[in-house]
Formats: C-alpha cells, sequence, structure tokens
C-alpha cells in the first residue's frame, strides 16, 4: 500500500512540476487581463493578439535581427508593449470607458481585428520556432526539466512580484488601487484617473507582452497562438477573481496543475472540457473567484 | 435616453403600436426578399451562394438582436446554436438516415433546449460576466463534442453523397435549401417584428434599460430574459442544421467558431440594435462590405485590419448603428423605421 503511495507519487511528480512552472507563465498572462478588467471593468479582447505579437516581437529580434538572446529580446519587447498599450487605450478604449460593456467589447475587439490582419499581412499563418536551448536540468532520476522553462517560471514569479510591490507599495500603485475601488472618489482627492486608467492598460499589455515573450521561448508559436492564452486568461481570471491580479498568479498555477495532471488520467483533449466547465460553473456559483475579486 | 422616454407612451397604445407606419412592418420584410429574389432574377448560381451567405447572416444577426439588443445581453458565443444545431442535425440525417426537416426540427429543438436548461443560469450574470460566460459555454461544448465519438470526435462527420439522391441531387439540393434559408429569414423577421412590437418585447426593452426598475414595475425578468434567449436561439440551429447539411460535412472548428458570433453582434451594432430593420441592414452590409475587402487587390491581406477600424468608428462615434442615428436625428423618421 505504502509503495504504491510513493510510486504514484513519484510517477506524478514530473507532471506536477512540469504543470506549476507553465501555472507562472499562464498566471501573468492573466494578471495582465484580470488587471485591466479590476481597473477599468474593460475585458480586454486584444488580449490574445497582444500576447502573438509579443511572440513575433522577440521572434523577430531574436532571429531575423540575429540578436540571439530571446531574454534580452523580451524586455525590450514588454518595454515597448506598455507605451503600445497606452496607445490602445487612448484610441479605443478612453471614449467607451464609461459606456455599457457591449462598446468596450467591441472596441477591444476591432483593436483584435487590427492587430490580427496585420499579423495575417506581415508574417502570415505559418508556426516560427525560437531556437534557444539552455539545455536540462536533472533532480533524482526521474525528473528532468528543461532550464527554458525553469528560467521562464522564475521570470514570471518576479514579474508578478514587481507587480505586487509596485501596486501596494508605490504612490502610483496605491493610485491604480484608488482608481480601481472608486474612480470618482479617486478623482474627487486629485488622482487624475485617466491617466492612470491608460497606465494600467498600458501595464495589463505589458504583462501580457512578457507571457508571451516567454512562451515563445518554451513553445513553437502561430499569430494565432494568443488567442488560446487569452482563452486561457478569462479562466484564470475567474479562477483567481477578476480584477485581482494577485489571485491570477494562483489561478495559472491551478490551470498548470490541471493541465499537467489531467493527461495522467484522462485523454489531453479533455483538458478544455474540464477547463471550461469549471470556468462556466465557478462563474455561476462564485462569480468573484475563488480568491476574491471585484463583486 | 430618449427612445427610453418614448417607450412609455407607446405602452398605452399596445399591442400593435397604432402610432406606427405600416412600412415599419413592411420595410424589414420587403429588403430581405428583395435580397433574396435577386439570384432568381438574375438566375446564375454565382449570385445565389452569395445570397445563401448574406441571408444566414441576416438569420444569425436578427435572432441574436433579440437577446442582445432588445434585452441588453452581450451573448458573445451565441455561435453555439449555431453549432450544436448543426450538429443534431447533421448526425440524424447522415448517421440515423433522418429526413432533412427532422434535422432542422431537432437542429432547432436542440439550441432551443440548450438556451432555456443554460439561461436560468447564465442569466443571472450581468454585462461582462455573461459576455465571459457564453464564451465559456460555447468553448465547453465544443471541446466536449470534440471528445465525443459519435460525432465523429475531432475530425467531425462527413456525408455521404447519395443522402443529396433522396432531394434530387446536389444541384437540387442546393437550390432547395437556398429556399428553406429564404423560409427561415423571413419567419426570422416576422418574429423579431412580433417580438419588438409586443407587451413581452416591451418588457425586455425595459429589462435592457433598468433590470431592477423593470422588475418593481412588475416583469418577472428571469422568465422573460429566458424566453428572451431561448427566442434567438432557436434559428440559429435551425440554420446550423440546414447549413452543415448543405455543406456535407462537419467539424468542431468550423461548427463553434467564436468570430461568427462578433461579427453577429458587429452587424448588430452596425445596423443599430434593438431595432427590428437594423440588424437586417446590418448583416447585408458587413457581408457586401467582407466581399469587396476580400476581392480588393490592396485591400484583401489586411482585410481583418479594415473591418477592424471600421468597427472601431462605428462603436466610438455612431454607438446607436444606422437606424439608431436616423432615429435620433429624423424624429419623423421614428414611424417608418423599427
Amino acid at each position: 500500500m505504502m509503495e504504491s503511495v510513493i510510486s504514484f507519487l513519484i510517477s506524478v511528480t514530473p507532471f506536477l512540476i512540469d504543470g506549476l512552472l507553465l501555472g507562472f507563465v499562464f498566471g501573468v498572462a492573466a494578471m495582465g487581463l484580470t488587471l485591466i478588467w479590476g481597473v477599468m471593468d474593460v475585458i480586454n479582447l486584444a488580449h490574445g493578439p497582444i500576447i502573438s505579437l509579443a511572440m513575433f516581437g522577440v521572434y523577430l529580434l531574436t532571429v531575423t535581427l540575429g540578436w540571439g538572446n530571446p531574454y534580452i529580446a523580451l524586455i525590450v519587447v514588454a518595454a515597448l508593449a506598455l507605451p503600445i498599450g497606452m496607445g490602445i487605450y487612448y484610441i479605443a478604449v478612453n471614449r467607451v470607458i464609461d459606456a455599457p460593456h457591449l462598446s468596450s467589447l467591441l472596441a477591444t475587439y476591432s483593436v483584435n481585428m487590427m492587430l490580427m490582419g496585420v499579423m495575417n499581412a506581415v508574417f502570415g499563418g505559418a508556426p516560427r520556432n525560437i531556437e534557444y536551448s539552455l539545455g536540462t536540468i536533472q533532480i533524482g532520476e526521474s525528473i528532468t526539466i528543461p532550464t527554458a522553462r525553469l528560467v521562464a517560471a522564475v521570470a514570471a514569479a518576479g514579474i508578478a512580484t514587481a507587480l505586487y510591490f509596485f501596486l501596494y507599495r508605490t504612490r502610483i500603485g496605491r493610485y491604480i488601487r484608488a482608481v480601481t475601488d472608486n474612480r470618482d472618489a479617486a478623482e474627487l482627492v486629485g488622482v487624475p484617473s485617466t491617466r492612470i486608467l491608460a497606465l494600467s492598460f498600458g501595464i495589463g499589455t505589458l504583462l501580457a507582452a512578457f507571457a508571451g515573450g516567454l512562451i515563445a521561448t518554451i513553445f513553437p508559436f502561430t499569430i494565432f497562438e494568443g488567442s488560446k492564452y487569452e482563452l486561457k486568461s478569462f479562466v484564470i481570471g475567474v479562477l483567481g477573481g477578476l480584477g485581482n491580479p494577485i489571485g491570477s498568479l494562483f489561478g495559472g498555477l491551478i490551470l498548470g496543475v490541471i493541465e499537467g495532471l489531467v493527461p495522467m488520467f484522462l485523454e489531453t483533449s479533455w483538458t478544455p472540457v474540464i477547463e471550461f466547465t469549471l470556468f462556466v460553473l465557478i462563474l455561476l456559483v462564485r462569480p468573484t473567484g475563488l480568491f476574491g475579486g471585484k463583486s | 435616453m430618449k427612445e427610453s422616454k418614448r417607450a412609455f407612451p407607446l405602452a398605452d397604445v399596445l399591442p400593435g403600436l397604432p402610432d406606427q407606419h405600416w412600412a415599419s412592418f413592411v420595410l424589414p420584410l420587403a429588403v430581405v426578399l428583395g435580397l433574396a429574389l435577386f439570384p432568381f432574377i438574375t438566375g446564375k448560381d454565382v449570385h445565389r451562394e452569395t445570397m445563401f451567405t448574406v441571408l444566414r447572416a441576416i438569420v444569425m444577426a436578427v435572432s441574436l438582436n433579440i437577446i442582445l439588443g432588445y434585452t441588453g445581453y452581450v451573448s458573445f458565443g451565441h455561435v453555439v446554436f449555431y453549432g450544436l444545431g448543426g450538429y443534431v442535425g447533421f448526425y440524424l440525417v447522415s448517421e440515423k438516415g433522418m429526413s432533412l426537416w427532422v434535422a432542422l426540427l431537432a437542429g432547432g429543438l436542440a439550441a432551443g433546449l440548450l438556451a432555456w436548461v443554460i439561461g436560468a443560469g447564465i442569466l443571472r450574470l450581468r454585462g461582462a460576466y455573461f459576455a465571459l460566460v457564453t464564451i465559456g459555454v460555447n468553448e465547453a461544448v465544443r471541446a466536449l463534442i470534440q471528445n465525443l465519438d459519435i460525432f465523429g470526435g475531432p475530425l467531425g462527420l462527413e456525408m455521404n453523397f447519395s443522402v443529396y439522391k433522396a432531394y434530387g441531387g446536389p444541384q437540387a439540393m442546393l437550390q432547395m435549401t437556398y429556399n428553406i434559408l429564404v423560409g427561415l429569414a423571413v419567419i426570422a423577421v416576422l418574429l423579431s417584428y412580433a417580438v419588438r412590437t409586443s407587451k413581452f418585447g416591451l418588457g425586455l426593452l425595459a429589462i435592457r434599460e433598468d433590470e431592477d426598475a423593470a422588475e418593481v414595475m412588475g416583469i418577472i425578468a428571469p422568465k422573460a430574459k429566458t424566453w428572451a434567449y431561448v427566442l434567438s436561439a432557436i434559428l440559429p440551429g435551425m440554420v446550423g442544421a440546414l447549413f452543415f447539411f448543405r455543406n456535407g460535412s462537419i467539424e468542431p472548428h468550423e461548427a463553434f467558431p467564436l468570430h461568427i458570433s462578433i461579427e453577429a453582434i458587429v452587424m448588430v451594432m452596425l445596423g443599430g440594435y434593438g431595432t427590428v430593420l437594423g440588424p437586417i441592414l446590418g448583416a447585408a452590409g458587413y457581408q457586401v462590405m467582407r466581399a469587396f475587402l476580400i476581392t480588393n487587390r490592396y485591400l484583401k491581406n489586411i482585410q481583418l485590419t479594415v473591418s477592424g477600424v471600421l468597427l472601431l468608428l462605428i462603436v466610438l462615434f455612431i454607438p446607436a448603428g444606422l437606424i439608431g442615428w436616423l432615429r435620433r436625428r429624423i424624429p419623423a423618421s421614428r414611424r417608418i423605421l423599427l
């Protein structure tokens, strides 16, 4: 009995580790989405194409321009994402920020269409791959971790921590939280709410781009890859509580574990069934998410 | 909101809205029939195929408008009804040897049933939460069907071409399915008009403007919303069954593409949400624009970008859509444009 439990645990561990490592990256992608939702009640339907765009940005710098190191490219892409996100906010979102949800959903979806159209014209639908091997790390006898995944997880955890300190330990972070709680009241005490909204959209875009760049170092991708992570981000956002960026990290870990463990018991194709059923059920039973979010 | 104020004087004169000109009833029908007759006049198969796409879009947009435009609930995953109807209908015809008519009814029934079952639960969620949950439902159903062997799993199902013999061969089948679609489009318009001018429809409009106030006024919102959802699901289900019968094959990827629902939303917005005529014009206009962009030498590669820019301009500057804008600008047109 004891032995079978131990052997089960040993066989589960690699899947668990794999899932957890990816979970950090999923979590950062979802943080971008849920930060924007929390601050301004906008579901950013351009989230997926931004992730794809970041993947291709890293690819362009690393392979086409021959920089060689995707991690330097990643930092550049993430830095560019901030002003791009703020631009998207001023062009597409600012005017509909107080309109019914349909308007902001369609406004961000129109950005989605524009980005997809441009990427389709420039890159086409062919898959790309960034070949940059960091080798693997061996733990014990049965566990082998590709180093790139470990680096991605550490980087993701790092940026999540940075976001936490930014939100809770800086003046601008406090402004963002104030606007999240009550925009009118924040405006009354002198918070420049429009600029804070734009900045939040920029940071959300930065997080999405950062996650996209990390994923590009692990998996091959097409321009449609981002949409998959957009859907994942919805699920994660709801798991962790929409509007609660730190909850997203936990949501991402949960999703990572589900994706790691489900293939042990069922065919992989059942994973999305479980994920989306969970998603619908949580929305119905506890729309604020498992870890609490904005009601 | 000028219109919501106007809705109250209308309440006194229900049902039938006598201050509406008869043209407000005839115009939507005339537009649909005019489009439907076009291929009969030219006699070209190419035009029939184009119009099939346009009419399909019209049914989708007009149906979606019942829950989206009248009731104010943004159903982002509406394509789930189209896909489910398609699968149920396809399965009955190709695997069980039943007739197209049974498939159409079953497709509509399955879609309506799904809407009824999930509606009571998900329609409690408001705003963006509802939009999100409909995306989740669509993805869950798609993923589930991908795993069901009776529906052919990820590969889907193929129709044996001998099935079409019962309908006079593939050529006659194409014409017949087109005629059926014309019928469905007319039904969609009649349904939309009937809902819009009924007391039930007025209840939906009240829910859209302020759900809590509507409940105080005595509207049983959960019931009304569920029925609106069911009504908006049935015809897309039937069109799904019809389209995939005609198509000869069905796969999860083709049956549940999220962008079809979003395109339908765009059509409703283009023409004017909450109006009868708007979604019809929006659907036709959108398809014409798309056809133009795809065939244009310079624009075809960035077709999606051009559509996106257009959508953004409409959302930002004419959120009421064409008909909504006309009704606002030219008060006299309100009697005619409903």
